[in-house]
């Protein structure tokens, strides 16, 4: 009997924890509901409104989805160097210069059928140097990569800034913005009515492709090597220097695709602080959706619904909009949280004699002492 | 008059082991008592019984004649106690005189006095020649002047009773004869010392007296002046072979493995290998013997390519594999078991299937053009969990969730399953069980059987003596001597152990 209870409590904490970021979602939008009824407002109807505003018209859908687009793309490049064991905190950075790269090449005049895939690549090899600069540093010289990556934003930011006010100014000159990019280079429009753009499904194919590779592969399982015991995988005769090299490389590369997308296929032109504070969501994206594509793509999903919805919501019931910061980090806490439970389920187990709040306060002290996921 | 410090029948058990079997240990006022045994004869237990770690299950202490308890390191503290661990406690960022105040309240609060502080420490090191820049931080020290810092954060504590850890472990010998200086002059003045130590000529150039543990008891307490080296390695690692395994007569063909004047640093840049040479033949066992930390890990490390050596050369089935990378090695086939399976045999996060392939995910049949074959690895798991006897659920769970056992059948398996013309095993049979051991060692055999060149490496003489064809002796990084392993005389290995060199009458094992 009591054999059996064990067994069906660890198949059950196995499905559970195995779907751990829709679990951590329905909780923060629960706690929501909490938070929301204590302004006054209908939880319902805030939601609703929500809703509404995320996917009521094509317009909305397809902001929605060009949010989405831009935290896939990041948010699976941060989540590849993640399972490298690298913490790559530079999206932002690598956001700039990939469209800084991709750029250059959409104000070039080229061949029609050549320019949108150069001004791709552009893009990608522009993120992804700017991630290898971090991983080099890292691997060769023992350099902490957080440290370098979000320096690395700084430098990023303020040189595409350099870059718009001067070099690539737009002739007439009065706004701090390049030129148009040739229309060969930008993205079409898929979804009439709105802004959404190709760059859609070039995310969700890279998502699929980077499953594919980490699954599938023979780089894949070098990189999950390093990331998961380094020590060990170079006594396995991996490289393990060149692997955190690379993964920087496609991990920089994805998050410059989140650039590209947004210049290529939105806004058409490049600004100064044109996309901001992505690169930092990536990072929640990633760690909700637990380093893995498919999780990726969810969060980055309710990401950008909660994003496009606030407004909407704000108007209608009058819940502030900085509610979604609040229920986006919950589910990020809740997903870590469910991380290091499925790592150590004997934390679960209660010790003699102590109370819940011991117990939540022990898996909490233990959750705040682990590092990069 | 009552001793300083008795210790009176202390019992200690850990699940599965009496780590301490009524130990009595009796420490005169003033005097340097040390605490000598193998790694795991209870040493370090004793000694953190007496500091208030732990509490033992049966026995009590008395202290200057009263009986004491103590439910923490603070009551011991309180009682004059202090303890140097052999990995020092101190906050690297923070200054000598810092780390000794830590934890004392000033005096004057709410102002950190460290003026006062400073007066007192300085008067601490003029007295005992503990020589330690007060404002330095711990960082910027040597690791001797860490281990002062340490001294006098216990003596400003109060304590006439002071406990050292293996305190030589960290040290080069010419800080270690600094320390004993130190230790002599603390005697002069009146302090107690017990010094836990396995090197037998420390504890003769510098204990008064010595109890030798073994398995967890007292073999002997006895004046340093009355006994030998000899005769304390005897009472050390005198226990009879209990291992006994059928083996062929070794069936010696051409050597495999070339190790010649092998010189290597350890990882605080001190010599860690000196001008070791041995040769390892084809269906030959060759064991390196010796105390733990004295080379075998940098050797191992070498070997296998992920430490360069300084000096010396490496041939390996034909292959010049000096300073070669892990890679090199693997692809000349040696097989590599590391002492520590968790940290580097084994992704504990992957599943055991993904560890059996870890070295050759990249070679057909599992992988074509840079694509996993799923199916050949999963049959490749299948296989090596039948052939090895693996108690695991599938190939499909974690390694980490194996018992320490199976997971070094997981990479033995991986290991063996290459066929490799040498095999380098370090500390293959560390924490395992007895049935998990012989499992271990027979297949060693095994190999040895099939024609591989074996490099044994470890720490437990016993198993050395059952398996062995030839046994080097490394101590301090040297090679005290290589003996033939059938026959060999366990004394003489432990004397070797110790520090002594071959007799030059007896011929070397093999040239």
């Amino acid at each position: 009997m009591n054999r059996l209870r064990a067994l069906t409590r660890i198949k059950l904490g196995g499905v559970v924890l195995g779907l751990a970021p829709v679990w951590a979602i329905l909780a923060a939008l629960l706690l929501g509901t909490a938070l929301i009824a204590v302004t006054g407002a209908s939880p319902i109807e805030a939601y609703r409104y929500l809703l509404r505003g995320a996917f009521g018209n094509a317009n909305s859908l397809g902001d929605t989805l060009i949010k989405t687009t831009t935290l896939v793309f990041a948010g699976v490049g941060m989540a590849f160097a993640f399972r490298c064991g690298v913490f790559n905190i530079g999206g932002e950075g690598q956001i700039y210069i990939g469209a800084l790269f991709a750029t250059v090449i959409g104000l070039l005049r080229l061949p029609p059928v050549i320019h949108l895939p150069l001004a791709l690549l552009a893009g990608f090899v522009g993120g992804g140097l700017w991630a290898a600069i971090a991983g080099w540093l890292k691997a060769r010289r023992g350099l902490n990569e957080i440290i370098v990556t979000i320096f690395m934003n700084y430098i990023a930011v303020i040189l595409v800034s350099y870059f718009v006010t001067g070099p690539l100014k737009e002739p007439p000159g009065y706004y701090p913005q390049t030129a148009e990019v040739a229309v060969a280079s930008q993205l079409p429009v898929i979804l009439p009515g709105s802004r959404l753009h190709a760059g859609l499904l070039l995310a969700l194919v890279s998502a699929v492709v980077i499953w594919v590779v980490l699954r599938r592969t023979s780089l894949g399982f070098q990189v999950r090597a390093v990331g998961a015991n380094p020590t060990a995988a170079r006594h396995a005769g991996i490289n393990v220097e060149g692997n955190i090299v690379l993964a920087m490389f496609i991990s920089g590369g994805l998050a410059g695709w989140a650039g590209t997308a947004e210049v290529l296929g939105v806004q058409h032109r490049l600004r100064d602080f044109f996309l901001v504070g992505f690169g930092y969501d990536a990072i929640a994206v990633a760690l909700l959706g637990q380093s893995d594509p498919f999780g990726v793509i969810l969060a980055a999903l309710f990401f950008g619904t909660l994003r496009t919805g606030s407004g909407a919501m704000q108007r209608g019931v009058g819940v502030p909009t900085a509610l979604v910061f609040l229920i986006q980090g919950l589910a990020v806490i809740f997903v870590l949280i469910g991380t290091v439970l499925r790592a150590r389920p004997q934390l679960l187990k209660s010790k003699k004699g102590e109370s819940v709040r011991d117990l939540v306060g022990r898996i909490g002290r233990t959750v705040l002492k682990r590092r990069a996921p | 008059m009552p001793p300083f410090l008795f210790m009176d029948r202390i019992t200690k058990t850990f699940p599965g082991v009496v780590a301490n079997n009524e130990v009595t240990l009796e420490v005169k006022q003033g005097a340097i008592h040390a605490l000598l045994g193998e790694n795991g004869a209870g040493k370090t237990t004793l000694m953190n019984v007496l500091y208030g770690l732990y509490q033992p299950d049966a026995g009590r202490i008395h202290l200057r004649g009263e009986v004491v308890r103590f439910d923490s390191p603070s009551d011991a503290i309180a009682h004059g106690i202090g303890m140097v661990h052999q990995h020092f406690m101190l906050v690297s960022a923070f200054t000598a005189a810092e780390n000794i105040v830590l934890g004392l309240p000033s005096a004057h609060p709410p102002r950190l006095d460290l003026r006062a502080a400073g007066k007192r420490i300085a008067e601490l090191s003029a007295t005992y020649g503990l020589e330690v820049e007060p404002g330095a931080c711990v960082w910027q020290l040597p690791v001797g002047a860490q281990q002062r810092v340490e001294i006098i954060k216990a003596l400003y504590r109060g304590a006439d009773l002071l406990i050292l850890d293996e305190p030589t472990a960290v040290l080069t010998p010419g800080e270690a004869s600094d320390l004993f200086r130190i230790l002599r002059r603390l005697a002069v003045e009146g302090h107690t010392i017990i010094f836990i130590s396995h090197k037998l000529n420390e504890v003769m150039d510098v204990s008064d007296r010595v109890t030798v543990l073994r398995d967890g008891r007292v073999v002997t307490t006895i004046e340093t002046a009355r006994t030998s080296p000899r005769e304390l390695a005897q009472m050390m690692v005198g226990r009879p072979v209990l291992m006994e395994f059928e083996r062929a007569e070794a069936q010696s063909g051409e050597a495999v493995l070339h190790v010649e004047n092998l010189t290597a640093l350890s990882d605080r840049a001190l010599p860690a290998l000196r001008d070791v040479s041995f040769e390892v033949r084809r269906g030959e066992i060759l064991s390196i013997a010796g105390v733990d930390g004295n080379g075998q890990s940098e050797l191992a490390e070498v070997l296998s390519g992920v430490r360069r050596p300084t000096a010396g050369r490496v041939r390996l089935l034909g292959h010049d594999l000096t300073g070669a990378s892990p890679r090199a090695v693997i692809e000349a086939n040696a097989g590599y078991i590391p002492a520590d399976r968790r940290a580097a045999g084994l992704v504990t996060d992957f599943t055991l299937a993904e560890n059996f392939i870890l070295k050759s995910f990249a070679d057909a049949p599992f992988c074509r053009w840079g694509w996993l074959d799923l199916q050949a690895i999963e049959r490749h798991a299948g296989r090596l969990l039948r052939d090895f006897d693996i108690r695991a659920p599938s190939a499909r769970v974690p390694a980490r969730q194996l018992s320490g056992g199976n997971q070094q059948k997981v990479v033995l398996a991986r290991e063996l399953s290459r066929r490799p013309g040498v095999l380098i095993a370090s500390q293959p049979t560390r924490g395992l069980d007895v049935g998990a051991t012989e499992y271990v060692l027979r297949n060693l055999l095994a190999q040895r059987a099939r024609g591989a060149g074996i490099l044994f490496i470890s720490t437990e003489l016993e198993e050395i003596l059952a398996v062995s064809d030839h046994i080097a002796v490394l101590y301090e990084g040297e090679i005290m001597g290589i003996v033939p392993g059938p026959g060999a005389d366990a004394h003489e290995i432990g004397l070797m152990m110790a520090g002594a060199r071959r007799s030059a009458p007896l011929a070397r094992g093999h040239a």
